[in-house]
């Protein structure tokens, strides 16, 4: 399909968001990424069954530390789609690019070493 | 097991908002079991502190522990090498945990993580549910094994109030009538002459209303 997403998104796979752990977003945000998403199967389409409903889950669970600690929730963000659907995959990302893009860069920041 | 919850992230860094470098230990006992304070939980408060700090523009150094109980002094001694290298350690043990650490290093400041709630289980995955109210003198036996001590929102020892409805307790529907539970255990086998016993007045000093309790097993001591 040739479909093009923006190039500022760095893809890592898993073998089920299941796998994706609260530990996982949280460190992308310590380590000063804008904002993260997990774009998993459909719901009731897991492979392993509940792996994507335990990971929206944790998702929330993230979002709910971001805004204890007065960061923009949306940073984080879970979407459902099958792997077939490349082109809701495209739009998927960017629609978060925009969204990261109008919330502007994380306050997470790591001071530069001297 | 001791449940517990753990603290408003707003209320842990209030705690430490002063300090640069401190440690966030963990405890492998009951707050593992109950997901409030093992090593993920300790990873996840680490990070969310770290993130918190990073964005006010004021980095802290957090290093992280998790113990095999900090209700043992065996194992507190553990951290005697390290303790000493922090401005002040948080603890995400029971309340218990900060006591011992506390008696234990006397010149090191330590500060609670959860807030210690009750002795229960899991009744479904992330669910936990009070059991015991740790009276002191257990009697639930007379009630085939159902304590209306902890269960009871008024612990009433003869029977159910009238606030108990369709097998819940007035206080919320979550909650069910204990009452009810016994007394339908007591009828679906045929025992519910059991419930006309008399009980004295239960002696609440072997309870909290004593003072604080001690436990000695001579044949331990040494």
């Amino acid at each position: 399909m040739r479909l093009s997403y923006p190039s500022n998104i760095k893809v890592i796979q898993v073998p089920c968001t299941g796998r994706v752990d609260i530990l996982h977003l949280l460190n992308a945000i310590e380590n000063g990424a804008d904002g993260v998403y997990v774009a998993g199967c459909l719901e009731g389409e897991c492979h392993y069954l509940t792996g994507n409903i335990k990971t929206r889950k944790k998702v929330n669970y993230v979002k709910k530390i971001l805004q204890e600690i007065g960061i923009e929730p949306e940073r984080v963000e879970m979407f459902s789609l099958s792997s077939a659907m490349g082109l809701k995959f495209a739009e998927i990302a960017r629609e978060m690019n925009e969204k990261i893009k109008t919330l502007g860069p994380t306050p997470v920041r790591k001071k530069e070493a001297a | 097991m001791i449940v517990a919850d753990r603290k408003s992230l707003e209320e842990i860094l209030s705690m430490i908002k002063d300090y640069k470098n401190i440690m966030v230990l963990g405890c492998k006992g009951c707050v593992t079991v109950c997901n409030v304070g093992g090593e993920k939980e300790v990873s996840i408060l680490a990070s969310a502190l770290r993130i918190a700090r990073q964005k006010e523009g004021r980095e802290i150094n957090i290093d992280t522990k998790v113990i095999e109980r900090q209700c043992d002094n065996e194992y507190v001694a553990q951290l005697k090498e390290t303790v000493g290298n922090y401005e002040a350690v948080v603890s995400m043990a029971c309340g218990v945990g900060p006591q011992f650490l506390s008696e234990a290093y006397r010149e090191q400041k330590f500060y609670p993580a959860v807030n210690t709630t009750f002795f229960g289980g899991a009744v479904t995955h992330g669910i936990w549910e009070e059991r015991c109210a740790g009276c002191g003198t257990c009697i639930i036996h007379d009630f085939d094994g159902l304590c209306p001590v902890a269960r009871c929102a008024k612990s009433l020892l003869h029977g159910p109030c009238g606030g108990s409805s369709k097998g819940k307790c007035e206080i919320s529907k979550e909650t069910i009538c204990i009452w009810d539970s016994i007394v339908s255990k007591k009828m679906e086998q045929g025992r519910l002459n059991d419930l006309l016993k008399v009980r004295a007045v239960k002696d609440w000093r072997t309870a909290r209303d004593g003072g604080p309790r001690r436990s000695i097993r001579e044949e331990l001591t040494q």
